[in-house]
């Protein structure tokens, strides 16, 4: 079994400030990581691989310093990795990223074997969009598996998945075909620690490197600031509310004063709240 | 009028709303959307339009209605027995169909599990623009959607323009939005379109449907008081504190990120950015610094109440009232009086 997984490389946004005076954001010095969600396919992807055999390509769009994320995913025990880097790319939004991508991953099929699945993370913690893995597999023709809890069963002579799949107010379960594409959900399973061979190997390894001419892109026009239809006009900071809590002080008061005295403070605020909690709750 | 636009997408006009329909519920999110398309259209002079795509019944039909009730001039329906579970590709190719037939202007559907599955799919086949998770929605004066979402995981905002592509298409998250009035009216123009779909033809079937049920899910989203814990609360044990709490004033409870990230808490019960966006009469965030990311997904809520032993922790910045303090030691006498001074009322009710 061949399995292709998207990851990207983000900042780790926990970490982000903003600059106070130009509301420009402060790169400088903040890590990255693997996006959080495609550690959780990722790991899914291995897991498969350990259980199905095959193999794991792990494939990333981004400036050449994504090589870095690309190798902790060969330490982690991926078979090989493709960093797919231009400078047509830059300014890509989620359609032009789909393309690039789509392209790369039918470049994989041809060179290393058709992938079975190709997997993401549901999202990104920096775009946040959820919407490059539907496009992928719209551009592929792929069958699209979203917020996929679980992989139940692969059967592949059968050429069938079966999933379990979140959605508003509660667990679908799909049985679709082969090849498809699935995003995965957080929290899903814990990822591994790479072997000493897995890291030996993947300190070894060449990065497999491709310009969007090397991944078969002709059309250029569909790549990056071009090829896409979104186009941000303008970034800002959110504005500032002009009054700040009124902070109730604790020197000396016990906490039954204290709780007192933030009570009073939501009912005279709120006076409608008192009849609604006691009727909710209270009891 | 609109620079650069090729001619034949001028023909592109009115305002849809995806109305979300699973298993025979409307998710409220539609309403919220019909709300500010209805800005929208009466900002464009065009129509509102509800799109509801469901299998042959009353609950389809029901869901039209609504749409009416809740400001739309006509509705679109697909109405087939392959779409009574949501599945990718019959969804897909609905709308799909139903879009490049009558050419709506501006699509907006809600960012839930469905409508992101759904919108990513059909924005690729289209090939158009798609702005994920807008916060602000406005027509600026040559008639362009403007869509506004955070960027940099909140801490910035910026405005989205889609630009020679129709239809423009925007996702929104529950409870961002405000729910609109819902007025009597229930009927108008019901617009029918078939499209040739056979179930031999859905490579994808839903062998089952698992519910979550009344109360083992958050229905953080829509819970009109919601009590929340972070890191302030030290340990995972501490969070029966803020359960506690919670169940004295009848709350639901969350968390911010990091408790989700340190497996404290499950992830649908997590407030901010990522997480859910509330919208209570009452919040009360106990031992929660505020990150821009959590801010985001509470600002919408009547009053907030912060409960930090840092005095100038950021959610002093948007918080209505806080109480500087350790939410650890503090949260059980918050809970006692709640109760104290609630159990009277409640008595008078059970009397009653």
């Amino acid at each position: 079994m061949h399995i292709v997984i998207c990851i990207k490389q983000v900042p780790d946004s926990a970490q982000i400030r903003v600059h106070p005076v130009t509301n420009t954001i402060m790169r400088q010095g903040v890590p990255t990581i693997i996006n959080p969600y495609d550690l959780f396919a990722l790991e899914e992807a291995l897991g498969l691989r350990d259980s199905h055999g095959g193999e794991v390509t792990v494939l990333t769009m981004g400036p050449p310093m994504a090589e870095d994320a690309l190798r902790k995913a060969l330490t982690y025990g991926a078979d090989r990795a493709v960093l797919l880097t231009d400078r047509y790319f830059a300014g890509s939004d989620t359609l032009a990223t789909s393309f690039a991508l789509s392209h790369a991953i039918a470049k994989i099929g041809e060179s290393f074997g058709t992938p079975d699945i190709v997997f993401t993370g549901k999202q990104t913690i920096d775009g946040d969009t959820a919407q490059v893995g539907p496009g992928i597999a719209k551009r592929l023709d792929l069958l699209q598996l979203t917020y996929v809890a679980k992989i139940a069963s692969i059967d592949l002579n059968a050429r069938e998945i079966t999933v379990e799949r979140r959605s508003e107010g509660g667990t679908q379960t799909l049985k679709s075909k082969l090849p498809c594409l699935v995003t995965m959900l957080e929290g899903t399973n814990e990822i591994r620690r790479g072997s000493l061979d897995d890291a030996l190997r993947a300190a070894r390894s060449q990065i497999v490197k491709w310009s969007a001419a090397d991944a078969g892109i002709e059309d250029l026009t569909k790549c990056g600031l071009r090829g896409s239809p979104t186009v941000v006009k303008r970034v800002f900071a959110p504005p500032e509310r002009a009054e700040k809590a009124e902070q109730i002080d604790t020197t000396e008061k016990t906490p039954r004063d204290l709780a007192d005295e933030l009570i009073a403070g939501i009912f005279s605020r709120q006076p409608g709240l008192e009849n609604e909690l006691a009727f909710n709750g209270g009891a | 009028m609109k620079k650069g636009l090729p001619a034949h997408f001028k023909d592109y006009r009115h305002v849809w709303v995806f109305i979300e329909l699973e298993r025979g519920h409307v998710h409220p999110v539609s309403f919220e959307l019909l709300g500010e398309g209805r800005k929208l259209a009466d900002k464009l002079g065009v129509q509102l339009a509800g799109v509801v795509l469901g299998p042959p019944g009353e609950a389809t039909w029901f869901a039209i209605a609504e749409a009416f009730a809740y400001g739309a001039d006509l509705a679109y329906i697909v109405e087939t027995p392959l779409l009574a579970d949501y599945r990718n590709e019959p969804f897909t190719k609905a709308l799909t169909d139903l879009v490049a037939t009558h050419k709506p202007e501006i699509l907006l559907l809600g960012a839930t599990t469905l409508g992101r599955d759904l919108a990513g799919s059909v924005a690729t086949t289209l090939l158009t623009g798609l702005t994920a998770d807008c916060t602000e929605l406005d027509v600026d004066a040559d008639g362009s959607l403007a869509a506004t979402r955070p960027t940099f995981g909140g801490s910035l905002l910026c405005t989205i323009y889609t630009l020679n592509c129709r239809p423009q298409m925007a996702t929104v998250r529950p409870r961002v939005m405000a729910m609109p009035q819902r007025g009597n009216n229930q009927v108008g123009r019901v617009v029918q379109h078939e499209v040739p779909m056979v179930e031999e033809e859905i490579v994808t079937k839903v062998l089952g449907f698992l519910s979550d049920g009344q109360s083992a899910k958050a229905n953080l989203a829509y819970a009109d008081v919601v009590v929340a814990g972070g890191l302030g609360l030290g340990a995972a044990e501490n969070l029966k504190l803020v359960k506690n709490l919670a169940r004295a004033i009848g709350a639901e409870y969350g968390c911010s990120r990091p408790l989700v990230q340190k497996g404290w808490m499950p992830a649908d019960r997590q407030i901010g950015q990522t997480g859910k966006t509330i919208r209570p009469k009452l919040y009360i965030a106990a031992g929660i610094s505020g990150a821009i990311q959590h801010r985001v997904g509470v600002e919408g809520a009547d009053l907030i109440i912060a409960i930090n032993t840092d005095r100038n922790a950021p959610i002093f910045d948007f918080a209505h009232l806080g109480a500087v303090t350790d939410a650890i030691r503090f949260l059980p006498s918050l809970t006692e009086l709640f109760t104290h001074r609630l159990s009277p009322h409640s008595r008078d009710k059970l009397a009653n």
